[in-house]
């Protein structure tokens, strides 16, 4: 495999992890839960192998983001459904969250969308809050893993990215194919059908919001990473297909000119800190901050 | 709320107008002459093809002038505009917004059976910009449901030329409900460029922008109507205030894009027809350029050449001739960048074929700022 990759994979994690715990609102450990825990599944220890997130180019060529070995040591707990629209309405009754876009709130059992990567963390900021756990958006990773057999690999280019046009054609071609039919109509909560870890409506229509920024990676020729640059005012939109999409849109799709497939729409699944590992993370900050 | 019945009782004061306009343009002597020539002339029925594509034609006429008969259905048929699943309840010539292009030659006659089926619910005729006299034809096609009428008319102007039902007292709302279409009028030996240099086309991209006005709800959702009759009331009221909810090609947003955009090959000379019968328009290719533009669409008139954006007049259809000389995908847009992006007037053209990088090359990728 790729040593570099793994190496930044190793750094990421944690860093991102930790940027996250850092701006949030630490609850007091005396403050009652006020709000039931939502329902979780385990996603136990093991390996992913998966197509890096981001924008990769060998000799000013785009090709094919490389495939990453990822181990997760520690089992997590992800949400089994995404945020409900009733759910994201009581953060923003209590004043923490700003309205949605996307969710009719008096139907029932529909998912939280039209919103943005603010608003989700506003969301799991108020989660945390009012429960006495730490949530937080997961990673591209992190998804990808507990996501299973409905993580979609990207590869576009059977050739190895020899000719750009024709990636840039097959692009369009694959997108254009994986437009047809679609509705994007939010569903009720577990329309989409479960997957193998028992999560619901992954890669249904709402795709969900991840810590993981934007990245542009400049490969050498031995498929080592020669630059690469992080723009994490874009982060990765998990869902059937990968999406970038800056922190503030709440709604992704556009007519636009450039020739994308959007997703449909935007919501929240959230993963929550593990006791030990939140505790860690707060011991390791208290002793970088004295 | 507009019921049927009041619908049709609206159009009995405009058909008694419309027949008695007809009796009186169709009698005089010398035309009669004339008629009795053209019934000796070649008649040609040619089926209309749907957009965003023309008929079989001759670039170049082939012999004399000849009656060209052309059927066309109205059809009212709720359509989705967007992937949002909003509906327009629309009016259309043979089910397509924009109505299907004719192409004839000058000094041939075309000659249109307009029908209007029983099962609809509105009164509508149609109106040739490239035809004189009779409001276009408008007066002598006043067709209720369950009737038809005939008309001809010669095309004696050459260009590409809105069409677009004018009905009393309702031609705003049947045009917004897409009621719009084009034809184009070729001079018989061909397109030239202003130095008499002929002009081909490897294709046409026939191109119906429709501005439309749909309604919404109290929570802002777009409404559904059940009939044409229930959606006019308020619909006339969004269509007042001039901003519309959707700028359109070919009737929905996306319906040029993605699976269905455009093909074409480099080295291919494609003409991009663009019609507008309500609103203006500044068509631009991105990527490309027009080679030769007809901005006004009349091709008596020396085309303009290298434009970049070019406009279409609200109540015109304008042609446009470009060679690919890249591969790739090109959007061709209204530059109204909103109306393009944010409302729909977008399509895209997919162009394979070889590179050129003498035209254009990445001499570096994007990357990390030098620090050194
Ligand atoms: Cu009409």
């Amino acid at each position: 495999m790729k040593p570099g990759f793994l190496l930044t994979t190793a750094l990421v994690i944690p860093a991102i992890a930790l940027a996250v715990y850092l701006t949030r609102d630490p609850a007091g450990p005396a403050a009652p839960p006020a709000m039931a825990s939502p329902q979780t599944v385990a996603i136990a220890p093991g390996r992913l192998a998966y197509r890096l997130p981001g924008e990769f180019q060998t000799a000013e060529r785009p090709v094919d983001a490389p495939e990453d070995r990822v181990r997760f040591r520690r089992s997590f707990d992800i949400m089994a459904y995404q945020v409900s629209a009733a759910d994201y309405a009581l953060c923003v009754a209590d004043g923490a969250c700003d309205q949605a876009d996307g969710a009719v709130q008096h139907r029932q059992n529909l998912p939280a969308t039209g919103v943005s990567f603010r608003d989700a963390n506003a969301y799991a900021q108020w989660l945390s809050h009012k429960t006495g756990e730490g949530w937080r958006l997961p990673t591209d990773e992190e998804w990808a893993f507990a996501a299973a057999e409905r993580f979609s690999d990207e590869g576009i280019d059977p050739d190895g990215g020899s000719d750009a046009i024709a990636r840039w054609l097959a692009r369009y071609r694959s997108e254009s194919e994986a437009a047809k039919g679609r509705d994007p109509e939010p569903k009720p909560q577990g329309h989409f059908g479960t997957n193998s870890n028992g999560l619901h409506d992954v890669g249904g229509n709402v795709w969900e919001w991840t810590t993981t920024c934007y990245r542009r990676v400049a490969l050498d020729r031995n498929g080592r990473v020669d630059t690469s640059t992080d723009n994490c005012g874009v982060r990765v939109v998990a869902g059937k297909h990968r999406g970038y999409m800056s922190f503030f849109i709440r709604d992704g799709k556009s007519g636009g000119c450039a020739a994308g497939l959007p997703p449909d729409n935007l919501g929240i699944r959230l993963v929550r800190e593990r006791p030990s590992m939140l505790s860690a993370f707060k011991a390791l900050w208290r002793g970088a901050t004295g | 709320m507009l019921t049927r019945r009041e619908a049709l009782l609206g159009t009995a004061t405009g058909a008694a107008a419309a027949a008695l306009l007809g009796s009186v343009i169709a009698t005089p002597a010398l035309a009669q002459a004339k008629v009795a020539d053209i019934a000796g002339l070649p008649r040609v029925s040619v089926d209309l093809v749907a957009p965003p594509f023309a008929h079989p034609h001759d670039q170049i006429a082939k012999g004399g002038p000849k009656v060209i008969e052309y059927r066309m259905t109205i059809k009212e048929l709720p359509m989705v505009i967007d992937d949002e699943g909003t509906t327009l309840q629309a009016m259309t010539y043979e089910g397509s917004m924009p109505g299907p292009l004719m192409i004839v030659h000058e000094g041939d006659y075309v000659e249109l059976t307009l029908v209007n089926p029983e099962t609809n619910e509105m009164p509508h005729n149609i109106d040739f910009h490239a035809a004189t006299g009779a409001l276009g034809g408008g007066a002598l096609t006043h067709v209720n449901p369950g009737e038809q009428a005939v008309l001809r008319w010669k095309a004696t102007r050459t260009g590409t030329f809105v069409y677009h039902c004018a009905p009393t007292g309702m031609i705003p709302w049947h045009v917004v409900s897409g009621m719009s279409g084009a034809v184009m009028v070729l001079p018989r030996d061909g397109l030239k460029d202003g130095a008499g240099k002929p002009l081909k086309y490897d294709r046409i991209f026939y191109i119906g922008e429709h501005d439309l006005y749909v309604p919404r709800d109290e929570n802002g959702k777009y409404k559904k109507y059940e009939s044409l009759g229930d959606s006019y009331d308020e619909t006339l009221k969004v269509m007042r205030g001039l901003i519309p909810t959707h700028v359109v090609f070919n009737g929905k947003v996306g319906s040029l894009t993605g699976d269905n955009a455009l093909k074409a090959k480099v080295g291919e000379t494609v003409l991009f027809v663009h019609a507008q019968a309500n609103r203006d328009s500044r068509p631009h290719l991105i990527g490309g350029h027009g080679d030769h533009v007809w901005e006004e669409g009349k091709f008596v008139n020396a085309p303009a050449k290298d434009l970049e954006t070019w406009f279409i007049r609200g109540g015109s259809a304008g042609a446009a001739l470009y060679t690919f000389l890249q591969p790739g995908i090109y959007a061709y847009v209204n530059h109204n960048l909103i109306e393009a992006a944010e409302l729909g007037a977008t399509a895209h053209v997919m162009v394979e074929g070889e590179w050129d990088d003498d035209l254009m090359k990445q001499v570096q990728a994007p990357g990390p700022i030098p620090t050194n």
